[in-house]
């Protein structure tokens, strides 16, 4: 799979009117298909970043919470997320993008956790968010599990990520960073 | 010196294009590295916090734009205005010297920062006190960077104190800046708006990172007869707009 890249399940596409509760259940399963172009294993809704889904004078409304301020693929997930809603027949959803609160990776789901992990990328520690002044770190290297790791970089690939190495199996991964 | 603005909008608009400018110059600044930082981490790093600004002064510039309400986008206010209608602080147009100009540079405009927008998250202003959190977070993690380099560089080797400490007696005049507020920025901490003053909280934090890293305490920054703030730049502003807004003069409203 190409970062940014769309795939669909099989589904009905959406036909009825858009006003029901089912019809939310739909939208956050057409959303929970919707990866990140740079992490393309987690969906935006296991990243935490869908806030609120809501109908709004006959329009479907998602509120985007940006993990970064600067993060290059805020336009092209808030795109995705369109392109997908329409896809599955939800026409014209409105997608607006809420900074307060602020994102935090405490939103980060337990199935995104691990499918971070799965794809090489240690995850943050759950519910330490709160001081960044002093990150945590990473608990366990994602390739071996070891609890030794070494911080090559605190900065990585993208603004979300630092670089560490696995000081047993030597191996360098990135870790999600505490924010 | 300012005039103090009737209006609480115009005001407001004013304020936020300093943050704004400020964020989108030291930005440009920390981008020049690429391609030519020391080791690679450091150039990733200097991206990234390049990045971080970048996304903030957009935050800022959106918002600056609904109260000019005069038909310019943040685009138009970062690419389409000249050194004059710049309201950044003279601290983040100085050229990025070596990487000990660029770390001094960083870390006094770091405190800086992180003290604003730590008093910004109390805003009155919603949409104010929400920017600042979110950049809250990433400032946190720039000064925390910026701290650990002063130290590195000031406890490091004979020559990179001696550099260190160069960068810092150069670049202390415009520390003023830092310390100093006007009759806009009183205006608006009356009004429960801005951040008001800093100077206090920023002396005590720079003076305990300097004993740490065995730099010497300077006197504190005596006024500087440019002012940033109100448009009166250094002559390196001119050179920085030339290169960042080549593109956007040279065929306007181009698109990707």
């Amino acid at each position: 799979m190409q970062p940014g890249e769309l795939i669909f399940r099989e589904r009905a596409a959406f036909t009825g009117t858009p006003l029901g509760e089912a019809d939310l259940e739909r939208a956050w399963d057409c959303l929970a298909e919707v990866m990140d172009p740079e992490v393309p294993v987690v969906s935006v809704v296991d990243l935490g970043m869908i806030r609120a889904v809501a109908w709004q004078e006959g329009h479907l409304h998602v509120q985007v919470s940006p993990t970064y301020s600067g993060c290059p693929a805020t336009e092209v997930i808030e795109r995705d997320v369109r392109d997908a809603l329409e896809h599955f027949g939800f026409h014209s959803p409105r997608i607006e993008r809420v900074l307060a609160p602020a994102w935090t990776t405490d939103w980060i789901t337990d199935q995104g956790r691990e499918a971070l992990k799965a794809y090489g990328i240690a995850p943050p520690p759950k519910g330490q968010a709160r001081e960044t002044l002093r990150d945590p770190g990473p608990a366990a290297c994602p390739h071996c599990g070891s609890a030794r790791t070494e911080q090559l970089s605190e900065f990585g690939s993208t603004a979300c990520k630092a670089l560490y190495r696995c000081r047993d199996c030597l191996e360098p991964f990135d870790y999600f960073k505490c924010l | 010196m300012t005039k103090a603005f009737s209006d609480t909008r115009n005001a407001l608009a004013e304020y936020l294009l300093r943050l704004a400018d400020t964020d989108m110059v030291l930005a440009q600044r920390l981008c020049e590295w690429c391609g030519n930082a020391p080791a690679l981490e450091e150039e990733v790093a200097m991206m990234n916090v390049g990045l971080d600004l970048l996304g903030q002064a957009r935050n800022w510039y959106d918002y600056a734009a609904e109260l000019l309400d005069d038909g310019r986008d943040a685009d138009h206010l970062a690419f389409r205005r000249n050194e004059r209608e710049y309201r950044n602080l003279l601290i983040a147009e100085q050229p990025r010297g070596d990487y000990a100009v660029t770390t001094a540079k960083q870390f006094l405009f770091d405190i800086w920062h992180h003290q604003v927008l730590s008093r910004l998250t109390e805003s009155s202003d919603e949409r104010i006190a929400a920017v600042a959190a979110k950049a809250l977070k990433e400032a946190t993690y720039h000064r925390r960077r910026s701290t650990e380099w002063m130290l590195r560089l000031g406890q490091g080797t004979e020559e990179s104190y001696r550099r260190l400490t160069d960068a810092v007696q150069n670049l202390w005049r415009f520390t003023y800046e830092l310390t100093d507020t006007d009759a806009l920025e009183d205006q608006l901490a009356e009004a429960g708006i801005g951040a008001g003053n800093v100077g206090d909280a920023w002396r005590t934090e720079v003076a305990r990172v300097f004993s740490e890293a065995g730099l010497e305490q300077p006197e504190p920054a005596r006024h500087f007869y440019m002012d940033g703030k109100n448009g009166k730049h250094t002559e390196h502003l001119g050179f920085l707009l030339a290169e960042m807004q080549y593109l956007q003069r040279a065929y306007p409203d181009a698109t990707w």
